[in-house]
């Protein structure tokens, strides 16, 4: 029954919003409203509701398919519920008082696009995910279009063109899939129970694949990313990297890796290999960006790529690691564009080579960015250190003969991550001030407050991961002790 | 049967009507009533209940899944009148005789989804065309009109000629002209027979606009008053499908060897030729020609395939892809031009109007939750056991028409207006447009309502 809550309260948020919304007061208050209501709900469902019996939502829907309405919430999809509904929640506090053109519309897509997100996170139906991941994309599409930067309708076309020809390919794998199944059924269940060869697993992987490594994005298929991520307005921009991207990690994990086994460790090393070339590429470019978005947005592609490579890594460490990075990163990256927002919304500019001397006027800000900025960069006793350190030593611990190569490539991403975030720091913050960073950047109440508690859960985190660690435990474990190849080696 | 004969005798009653009554909304409202009473005595059908007996000797044979394509067809129809109608009386003096033909298309279109003989198949795809010759040149004074209707008509004869060939071999192969005759498995790769097969599929390819068969189409089209393009490339194609299946479904079984392959190639050459050119047109009008043509490829997925699960998605494609794309000519007979740059800026003025249309560019293109999608679904579930290439193929050829679709979604919402005129979208005509659009995301939803009417 919170399963279908934790659904349904933004469906019906969105669906208000639009029609009643008309002031941008009533917009924005439906907005606060239904996003703490869902992070209330989802905080119960961890704590004093965590009961199987109310976990679960299943009701008939399209059953000459072979599909259903079924949900639940699993323990990879409580950290993505509870990320999406902080995230969302933290979001409508720091809107407060904000000016948006077409208030009622902005807020209802943007919460129809929680509905969908939430929707992707819990379905345990192949057809109803499919359905999922693309309600989840129409209303971004609309939101980049509307209120995004100059060239918004060319890159967000782009956009929606790419993630849209990866989920074709990902709706005929699966539906290649549910014809294979003896009761012919989408459920995931019934998939899980196939028994496919290693051909049919390796063109199936490739066929699947491309949906979520372009939703990541990993490096090949990365080019609408940084686009996007600048022409986007930044509250979406920081819905789209601090949560819709997880959607692709949750489908390599729930969608893809259980499904075919062996095709993915046949197929790692490529993968693994262009994941952590990716993570080096994107530091590379960062380090040369003079926008801050596009900073931000390389620098996200880079931890992307080290989270895509930890799903490949095929071990209990890795997969812990990548269930504890999904949430970390989601709240460094949103604190890293609600602060390139705050430069941006109060000296006009986000070019690192007209900015300079920010901490002078700015203080708290440079406080904020810092410890923001250090969790991005992994250090010790912030939650980027703890999800970091268990993928690299995932990586290293995965069975592929190139496992040094490997580590030693996301290793000197990492390193590179430190060059590029210091030196935007000390080109933005430190120096000589400027005419454009002569006024001080000024932080309201309710920006303080979202801020401080993002910086609070970063170092709450970093210093009790455990927690978060406890609640995807069992589930990293039991990720790859449960899969069965020995039908394969049956002929023997 | 009951829609059959009535649609018929409601023609002729169009006919009088046109002398006795002067006013032209009442002829609509007639017409309107009319296709009503059609759709109440086909659904009553359904039920078991018929206005009178005729023995037709087994030359037609309303099944089930005739009557619901007939149904679904009719709602159409409905929808058509009441949304486009007012805009047929700009066309010339003669609404009553426009709306008389219609009936006689209709009547012909009840032939073609229950024919159990290739007479009857020849009979009423040429009451289908024929009335269609005139309606497409019915703006006499205008040269583009008159071209496409000699064009038609000519390339139509044509096609109808090598149709009338195919059934004139199959009858000497066969000795019948019945769908399944008994000499089927004696003579099952005669070549009389394969020869008159091939030459029906070259003239229903004709006739449903397929490639390389398509080139009358995107000129007749674009010619052809606007409120009867929308009827030609809505349920008069969907109607002349269900007749090409029902024609290889029944007739050619044993032979599907022989024919698959061609239909695979003809299909994703249409997928191709449709969806490539329909990315380059500049007006909305001929951008929608192509349109029909790519998704006459999808539907040709339904022959190809050639099982249950085709044939029921045919239904759902029959319906969402009328319906949307009737919505949508009956917003264009209503804009000032029919260029892209007309749609610019319409979310802000007309917002239910944009919302309604999105909706039906949405399914068009394959979209979740909008019967488009369901539809799609249901051909690339048909195909994919059969030809995972062929499937592959079409779904990326449905990405490529999210480019000439979204340019509309494009120019509505996030493109601002040059001059603001005033378009004529009242209340009325709004709120039927959301109610079809609703109507659209309902079947993308719940399709078990409309498919479980096969089975119960």
């Amino acid at each position: 029954m919170i399963a279908l809550l934790i659904f349904l309260i933004p469906l019906l948020g969105g669906i208000i919003s639009f029609v009643a919304g008309a002031g941008k007061k009533a917009a924005h208050t439906v907005f606060v409203l239904s996003t703490g209501a869902l992070l209330a709900l989802t905080l119960l469902g961890m704590t004093s509701w965590d009961q199987p019996a109310l976990q679960r939502f299943s009701a008939i829907w399209l059953s000459s398919l072979g599909s259903s309405f079924s949900l639940a919430l699993l323990p990879l999809g409580k950290v993505l519920c509870l990320l999406t509904a902080i995230v969302y929640f933290l979001l409508a506090l720091y809107m407060t008082n904000k000016v948006v053109d077409r208030p009622a519309a902005f807020y209802g897509w943007l919460l129809l696009a929680q509905a969908g997100m939430m929707g992707v996170f819990l379905a345990m139906d192949a057809l109803l995910f499919y359905f999922f991941w693309e309600l989840a994309l129409i209303p971004m599409y609309f939101l980049c279009s509307i209120w995004g930067g100059p060239r918004r309708i060319a890159v967000t076309f782009k956009f929606f063109v790419y993630t849209f020809l990866g989920s074709v390919l990902l709706l005929a794998g699966l539906i290649y899939l549910q014809s294979l199944t003896p009761e012919k059924s989408f459920a995931l269940d019934a998939i899980l129970k196939l028994k496919l060869t290693t051909a049919q697993q390796s063109w199936l992987l490739w066929l699947v694949l491309p949906a979520f490594a372009i939703k990541l994005p990993l490096f090949p298929f990365h080019t609408w990313q940084p686009d996007t991520y600048e022409e986007a307005p930044t509250p979406v921009t920081a819905v789209l990297s601090a949560v819709m991207v997880k959607m692709g990690i949750l489908g390599l994990l729930r969608w893809l890796l259980p499904f075919f086994p062996i095709a993915a460790y046949q197929w790692g090393d490529v993968i693994m290999g262009l994941a952590v070339g990716g993570i080096v590429y994107a530091s590379l470019i960062a380090w040369r960006q003079d926008d801050l978005k596009r900073l931000v947005a390389y620098s996200s592609i880079a931890h992307i790529g080290l989270m895509g490579a930890a799903a490949f890594a095929a071990n209990t460490l890795a997969i812990q690691g990548l269930c504890f990075q999904l949430f970390a990163h989601g709240i460094n990256i949103l604190g890293m564009w609600l602060l390139v927002d705050l430069i941006e919304r109060n000296l006009g500019t986000r070019k690192i080579s007209e900015l300079g001397g920010l901490a002078q006027h700015s203080p708290t800000l440079t406080l904020f960015m810092i410890i923001i900025a250090l969790a991005n960069i992994a250090l010790p006793l912030t939650n980027g250190f703890v999800g970091e350190l268990l993928m690299f030593t995932g990586l290293l611990a995965t069975k592929s003969n190139y496992y040094w190569v490997l580590a030693a490539v996301a290793g000197l991403g990492i390193i590179l991550s430190a060059v590029y975030t210091l030196g935007m720091i000390r080109s933005v913050f430190y120096g000589e001030r400027n005419a454009v960073t002569g006024k001080p950047v000024l932080v309201s109440v309710p920006e303080q407050l979202v801020l401080f508690v993002i910086v609070l859960l970063v170092l709450f985190f970093g210093l009790f991961p455990q927690p978060l660690l406890d609640m995807t435990k069992e589930y990293a474990e039991q990720l790859f002790s449960q899969v069965d190849i020995s039908y394969l080696f049956r002929k023997f | 049967m009951n829609a059959l004969l009535v649609s018929a005798l409601w023609g002729v009653v169009m006919m009088f009507g046109g002398i006795l009554i002067k006013q032209t909304a009442v002829v609509r409202y007639l017409a309107i009533a009319g296709v009503a009473i059609l759709l109440g005595l086909n659904l009553a059908e359904m039920q078991g209940w018929q206005l009178i007996a005729i023995d037709t000797t087994g030359m037609l044979q309303f099944d089930t899944y005739a009557l619901l394509l007939n149904s679904i067809l009719l709602a159409a129809v409905l929808c058509y009148l009441l949304l486009s109608g007012s805009a047929m009386e700009k066309i010339g003096a003669n609404l009553a005789d426009y709306l008389a033909l219609l009936f006689f298309v209709s009547s012909g279109m009840m032939m073609v989804s229950a024919f159990e003989s290739l007479l009857i198949l020849f009979l009423g795809i040429e009451i289908i065309t024929i009335p269609l010759y005139i309606l497409t040149g019915s703006d006499k004074k205008n040269l583009k009109s008159n071209e496409a209707s000699l064009k038609y008509f000519l390339l139509g004869a044509f096609s109808s000629g090598i149709l009338l060939m195919g059934i004139t071999l199959v009858y000497g192969a066969r000795g019948s002209f019945a769908l399944s005759g008994v000499a089927d498995s004696i003579r099952l790769s005669s070549s009389l027979m394969i020869a008159g097969m091939l030459l029906l599929l070259i003239a229903m390819a004709f006739k449903v606009s397929a490639a390389p068969f398509h080139f009358w189409t995107p000129d007749v089209y674009d010619g052809a008053p606007t409120v009867f393009t929308s009827f030609m490339a809505t349920v008069v194609k969907v109607a002349v499908f269900a007749a090409m299946v029902r024609l290889f479904d029944r007739s050619f079984a044993l032979q599907q060897n022989a024919w698959q392959w061609w239909v695979a190639v003809i299909a994703g050459l249409t997928l191709f030729i449709g969806n490539i050119t329909a990315v380059f047109q500049q007006s909305v009008k001929r951008m929608l020609a192509y349109s029909s043509i790519a998704q006459a490829g999808f539907m040709l997925l339904a022959v190809y395939a050639m099982n249950t699960t085709a044939k029921e998605g045919l239904l759902l494609y029959a319906a969402s892809y009328s319906l949307a794309t009737i919505g949508i000519f009956a917003v264009l007979t209503r804009m000032k031009d029919y260029s892209f740059e007309a749609f610019n800026g319409l979310a802000g003025r007309y917002p239910w109007v944009a919302a309604s249309l999105a909706i039906f560019f949405l399914s068009l293109a394959g979209i979740p939750l909008t019967g488009g999608f369901l539809a799609k679904f249901y051909m690339i579930k048909a195909a994919l056991g059969l030809s995972i290439g062929l499937a592959l193929f079409a779904l990326l050829m449905a990405v490529v028409s999210v480019y000439y679709y979204f340019r509309v979604i494009q120019a509505m919402y996030f493109k601002p207006v040059a001059q603001p005129d005033a378009l004529a979208f009242d209340k009325s005509f709004t709120g039927l447009l959301l109610l079809v659009a609703l109507l659209v995301v309902m079947l993308g939803l719940f399709p078990e309502w409309l498919i479980a009417c096969l089975y119960f």
